[in-house]
């Protein structure tokens, strides 16, 4: 019986067609759309993720996220290097400023200052050059995207990423590039420069205090939200691990910008849109074929299966409408370049998959009450 | 193709068993009243209809438009239930069975032939004549060959795999047919099967149901405006505003001139047969039918019998 009802369906070409696409619409927008919004978000807290080393995220107390932090005194880091349980402890600077490339140009850019000795804080993976050039005088490394966009320079007839060997001018202070760095791009798409905490401070030769955080590597052994609070009971100041900064850096974002808003809105639109047309169109193909139903119904098709006749059609709408969505999304999440920056995580796709068939199940629901209170005696009126 | 072999599979549904060939009548109305709707604008479809049909019968529904024959044929086939009365088919009555067992014995015993064929044009020939084998449970590959079969018997072997927008009306109402008579049901009803036919095409499917439709105990009901067939029924029953006014065999009826409504003229142009005169009155419960079994008036065109 199930092979008569997708045949049902199938044959009604135009419907079906018109169920299929609404759903495969529907699918894209409802998995594309999350999964640039999860994209986004990664974003917001990329350098947590970026300088895993650290175990411990000391900052002002005023600092919301790692992108509004409030710089400390460098005293700070004897101080949080004196509490016990703490392995290493090391500065991180993050700012803002200006560069000026070869070609003249001024980008806005953000600043990551290290720690000279060890170099933590740096991204560890290298597109070209050395990050070990930064102790070089005038160093800086770069991140691959912003280097590729935003900083690249115009050449005859075109333009080109910026190079190990370039020269910048920032702050008036001549840099060169030593090397190009693969670092998680930042919410704002900003391009990133990277140099020792020694040299930010040349750079920024009026502000007194340059320290944003101070990065803790536990002892061996040492619980790490157990050592977090010490450092903030003894140095007064905010530690967090990782993971709990990386949340509060999301939900100060989630908070104070409209994005969650702005991305809900189209995610439901595009629900509604999708349940309402794929609805009304099952509707109708229900109501094309009541009359076989009846006939059906009248030659003893009891009421259960013409209920699982129904859901076959629905789910076998929902499945390829779904499938074709997620391809689509797919096909977009792979271009290259990524111009897109999606991260179609299987949650998304569980998520996706969850509310397209919820609205072919209610589609359904409407052609099955339409079905089971359907008179068999119909048949015999013309 | 034994009646055994073509009994469909019916799952785990308890039914009182239908006697088959016994001397019960295939149909017993008593007392069928049927109401729509209360009140003031209440419609009494049926105003105590008291009918049998035998087995091996054919009886045909005449009357006027609305006088309750499609109310009449849907209590007859188990699709509705009366306001009063009882109906019993096959043995069983009707009204005593729950939803369920009462759709599966539908699928076991009766047969549907519908005016406008309802053949779902999203299947082939042969699918569609496999549906009620499907319907019971029989596996697709079994109903599919059932059919085939069914469909050589009504002279459409050679049709099983097309799709019934490609076939005449003639062909469609005979894939019905075989749809109706595939899993070997002791009941048909059939409703106007003639009404979009031309005279020779009706007279075929007349052919052809009169032959297979009354075989090992089956018992045929044609509802019909279509005077040109009354000839192959075994009793006609008439009925007006809800009662059962005249039954009798088609030559009595035709002698006191029964009043079934004028088709029109024959969609093909050919005048309509007369119905001979005959003789010999009968109850409506059949128990006349003695005198008028198949072939005893002799006012049937003996092309029509089986």
């Amino acid at each position: 019986m199930y092979q008569i009802a997708l045949k049902m369906l199938l044959a009604n070409r135009g419907k079906y067609l018109g169920m299929v696409l609404s759903l495969a619409f529907t699918s894209l927008i409802m998995t594309q759309q999350p999964a640039v919004f999860a994209s986004i978000l990664t974003r917001t807290y990329g350098l947590i993720d970026d300088i895993a080393i650290a175990d411990i995220w000391v900052m002002d107390p005023q600092a919301q996220s790692v992108d509004e932090s409030k710089a400390m005194p460098d005293t700070r880091l004897s101080l949080v290097r004196s509490v016990s349980g703490v392995e290493w402890a090391v500065p991180l600077h993050k700012g803002q400023l200006k560069a000026r490339l070869p070609d003249g140009n001024t980008v806005g850019c953000g600043l990551i200052g290290v720690d000279d000795v060890s170099l933590i804080g740096a991204p560890g993976d290298m597109k070209s050059g050395s990050m070990a050039d930064l102790r070089m005088s005038d160093a800086v490394v770069v991140d691959a995207e912003g280097a590729a966009k935003r900083l690249a320079v115009q050449v005859d007839g075109g333009m080109r990423p910026l190079a190990v060997g370039d020269g910048l001018e920032v702050n008036d202070h001549h840099a060169v590039v030593v090397g190009v760095a693969n670092a998680t791009p930042t919410f704002q798409s900003q391009p990133m420069l990277y140099t020792t905490y020694s040299r930010v401070k040349l750079f920024n030769k009026s502000e007194r205090k340059l320290m944003s955080f101070v990065l803790v590597k536990a002892q061996k052994g040492q619980d790490h939200r157990r050592l977090a609070a010490r450092i903030a009971s003894e140095t007064g100041l905010t530690a967090l691990t990782a993971d709990d900064f990386r949340a509060r850096t999301l939900r100060h974002f989630i908070k104070r910008t409209a994005i969650i808003m702005h991305f809900g809105t189209t995610i439901l639109m595009s629900f509604c849109i999708g349940a309402v047309v794929t609805g009304l169109m099952f509707h109708n193909f229900t109501q094309d074929a009541l009359r076989h139903f009846g006939v059906l119904k009248a030659m003893g098709t009891d009421d259960r299966t013409l209920l699982l006749m129904i859901l076959s059609q629905a789910l076998l709408v929902a499945g390829t409408g779904f499938g074709i969505g997620v391809g689509m999304a797919m096909i977009m999440g792979n271009l290259p370049g990524d111009p897109m920056g999606m991260r179609l995580s299987p949650t998304i796709l569980l998520v996706g998959g969850g509310a397209v068939l919820s609205i072919t199940l209610v589609s359904a629901a409407l052609s099955i009450r339409q079905v089971l209170r359907l008179e068999p005696a119909i048949v015999f009126k013309q | 193709m034994t009646n055994t072999d073509m009994r469909p599979r019916l799952g785990a549904v308890a039914l009182s068993p239908a006697p088959e060939g016994g001397a019960d009548p295939a149909v017993v109305c008593a007392g069928l009243r049927k109401r729509y709707g209360e009140g003031a604008t209440a419609v009494h479809a049926l105003r105590g209809v008291d009918l049998t049909v035998q087995r091996g019968e054919l009886l045909m529904l005449v009357g006027p438009s609305g006088c309750g024959k499609t109310t009449l044929i849907s209590v007859m086939a188990g699709i509705l239930d009366p306001t009063e009365g009882s109906c019993r088919i096959l043995g069983q009555d009707m009204t005593a069975l729950a939803p369920r067992p009462r759709a599966a014995f539908r699928a076991r015993n009766i047969g549907f032939v519908f005016q406008a064929y309802n053949l779902n044009p999203a299947l082939t020939a042969a699918e569609n004549v496999s549906v009620p084998l499907r319907i019971c449970g029989a596996p697709v590959r079994e109903a599919m060959r059932k059919a085939e079969a069914a469909l050589d018997m009504v002279g459409l072997g050679d049709k099983v795999e097309s799709a019934p927008g490609d076939l005449s009306g003639g062909q469609q109402q005979r894939v019905a047919i075989a749809r109706a008579l595939v899993h070997e049901p002791q009941l048909i009803v059939c409703d106007e099967p003639t009404s979009a036919l031309d005279h020779a095409n009706g007279q075929r499917v007349m052919e052809l149901l009169r032959r297979v439709g009354t075989v090992d105990g089956r018992a045929l009901v044609i509802v019909t405006h279509d005077a040109r067939i009354f000839d192959f029924a075994d009793r006609i029953a008439e009925l007006d505003d809800g009662r059962v006014t005249r039954v009798g065999t088609p030559g009595a009826l035709a002698g006191a001139g029964h009043g079934a409504t004028d088709p029109g003229p024959a969609p093909d142009g050919e005048d309509m047969p007369a119905v001979a005169p005959c003789a010999g009155p009968v109850d409506a419960a059949g128990g006349a039918m003695a005198d008028a079994p198949h072939g005893g008036n002799g006012c049937r065109p003996s092309a029509a019998r089986p």
